[in-house]
């Protein structure tokens, strides 16, 4: 193969990397859309907060200790030995589902049958607190998270592919970090997981129950509040995952939050009510966006990762509003 | 405690129900009761509350006045949780079925409250959960049987022609195990082919299940065939409560439905 071949190949494999990353994000945000038709501001700093929560317990910090310090004239920061990886996850996991339990106790119960607006417009005071809440909880100094997956360049496929390309070229071999291989196949494993369960439990039925109507999901005794709780603590765990894989790449700080714009133009795509088109619309922007950089940026002075997501959107937007593979919108007139 | 009623006891009796809409009253202090193991139908033209009247028996409207006695235990107003953890179950005038799921799943929810095992087993899908989700499977296969459904079993029911979707629909509500089924124009925009069929499965439910039915239906042959008593409303008003006969024979309703002014 010649070295342009390849190099495209290895530009869509990265796309893709970055795909399932963006879907990731996407994902939480379709969770709790179906649900509870409301479109999740938050979601983004959710994962800011999760990460930061993590990297807090991780290390040992002592939450609001800046707060403490200053009250009481103390000196505390750590509680000395930071705790195991697995055991800081799973503590975590529990400070995401007291949230969604909290989310659902003081916002969400006191905001129903509010016009949609409303409750967009309490997602965002809700990412706002969050936000405040985390730098507050643990600091606001940019922060390494590191759970032990591998990362770095994978000399194993350099080599692999060096071999594919015809003799003579100076070809030196496709970049690919492990860090994003794991992280797809976390992410894959995810939603593999997510489908199995919405598909053959109780819960899960009753999450699509709800999903499709409220009020013949209420009359066979569903509980609203209670699949509430269980649509944010998913997305809370969802968000968990994705600030996992967005931290260990570029650390953990308040710029993991505008990760979640990156999932508007993919949710455009796929469709705010469609798992697979989480998954499917972040994919093509992945490759969409790399390989339009790889191939029409350097015309245009480059830097086309931008923007070109959301020209997408906007294209979308125009032709083919409800996405890929949204349920389609039909008016009654 | 709640009271486990006998045949022919008085199951469910609403006493002075008063509710309405900022200025419109939808109910005008409505007394009648329900015994168990009869077809009790709710009768009215368009607007009389009988859908709010049913609504207000399975908690999705909170009447302003008056009290609902269910199983012996007098309350203001229901909640749809509570009524339907106590075994009121009930189908709607404007199907409301999951659309995008099949008619096994639709019907599986209906067992929702059967279903008691933890979200750990389940996230696990195995151990008790799994069990579970067998035993209730099979209960849901019974009732796909008795109401002729085979053939659509794993068809998402928002493809599903009228008639068929609300039979599905009448299978959720059976599902549950219901000691009070509540069915809200189980017949609307049927052909008389479909509303035969639908007849007898009601006729069936009530007879082989012993459950208790009330009934809204237009269809007034319909409603004088299967019914045991009959209630009349009118503008939120109770006209009329008795047998089929008394009621076709009440002047009163005889004027309500063919539009005889009051004066």
């Amino acid at each position: 193969m010649s070295p342009d071949i390849l190099n495209t190949i290895e530009v869509i494999l990265n796309g893709l990397m970055t795909g399932v990353m963006y879907s990731l994000v996407a994902l939480g945000f379709v969770l709790i859309f179906k649900a509870s038709g409301i479109f999740n501001y938050a979601q983004g700093v959710f994962c800011l907060f999760a990460a930061l929560t993590l990297v807090g317990f991780q290390t040992g910090q002592i939450p609001f200790a800046h707060v403490i310090n200053v009250v009481f004239g103390s000196n505390i920061h750590h509680w000395g030995e930071g705790l195991h990886t697995v055991l800081a996850i799973i503590l975590t996991i529990a400070v995401m589902i007291g949230l969604a339990w909290l989310v659902e106790r003081y916002l969400l119960r006191h905001m129903v049958n509010q016009a949609p607006i409303i409750l967009f417009m309490a997602t965002i005071g809700l990412a706002y607190f969050m936000e405040g809440l985390g730098d507050l909880m643990w600091g606001a100094n940019i922060k390494t998270l590191n759970v032990g997956l591998p990362s770095g360049a994978s000399f194993w496929w350099e080599d692999v592919t060096r071999e594919w390309a015809e003799p003579g070229t100076r070809y030196l071999g496709m970049y690919i970090d492990v860090l994003d291989v794991w992280a797809a196949g976390i992410a894959l494993a995810l939603v593999v997981a997510l489908t199995i369960f919405s598909q053959y439990t109780k819960t899960g039925r009753a999450l699509r129950a709800v999903a499709d109507d409220h009020q013949a999901a209420l009359s066979v005794g569903i509980s609203l509040r209670g699949i509430w709780v269980i649509v944010w603590s998913i997305a809370g765990i969802v968000a968990l995952v994705a600030g996992i894989m967005w931290g260990s790449k570029s650390g953990v700080q308040f710029s993991l939050s505008l990760i979640a714009l990156k999932a508007l133009p993919v949710l455009i795509l796929g469709g705010f009510t469609s798992i697979p088109g989480a998954i499917i619309g972040g994919l093509v922007i992945g490759v969409g966006e790399k390989l339009f950089e790889f191939s029409i940026g350097p015309l245009v002075g480059g830097a086309t990762e931008n923007w070109f997501a959301y020209v997408l959107a906007l294209l979308f937007l125009m032709f083919r509003p409800q996405g890929l593979f949204g349920d389609k919108i039909i008016e009654r007139v | 405690m709640l009271e486990t009623p006998q045949q022919g006891d008085v199951i469910l009796s609403v006493e002075d129900v008063s509710l309405s809409f900022g200025g419109v009253k939808a109910l005008n202090s409505v007394t009648f009761d329900i015994r168990k193991g009869e077809i009790r139908a709710i009768i009215g033209p368009n607007g009389a509350g009988k859908s709010s009247m049913l609504n207000v028996i399975n908690g999705f409207y909170h009447p302003q006045h008056g009290t609902i006695t269910y199983k012996g235990k007098t309350r203001s107003q229901m909640r749809p949780h509570e009524a339907a953890s106590q075994g009121i179950a009930r189908t709607f005038q404007n199907i409301a079925l999951f659309k995008g799921m099949t008619t096994l799943d639709n019907i599986m929810t209906g067992r929702n409250l059967k279903m008691k095992t933890n979200m750990f087993w389940q996230a696990l899908y195995m151990g008790p959960a799994k069990r579970e989700e067998m035993q209730n499977r099979e209960a849901v296969e019974h009732i796909i049987d008795f109401l002729d459904i085979q053939a659509i079993r794993k068809k998402p029911v928002g493809k599903l022609p009228y008639g068929l979707q609300k039979r599905v629909e009448l299978g959720r509500a059976l599902a549950a195990e219901p000691d009070l089924l509540l069915l809200d124009e189980p017949m609307a925009g049927m052909n008389s082919e479909e509303k035969e069929d639908m007849s007898r499965f009601i006729i069936d439910v009530n007879t082989e299940f012993g459950t208790t039915i009330v009934l809204i239906e237009h269809d007034m042959s319909v409603v004088m065939d299967i019914s045991d008593r009959v209630v009349v409303l009118d503008y939120g008003k109770q006209l009329a409560d008795g047998l089929p006969n008394e009621i076709r024979a009440n002047q009163e309703v005889i004027d309500a439905y063919l539009g005889i002014s009051h004066d």
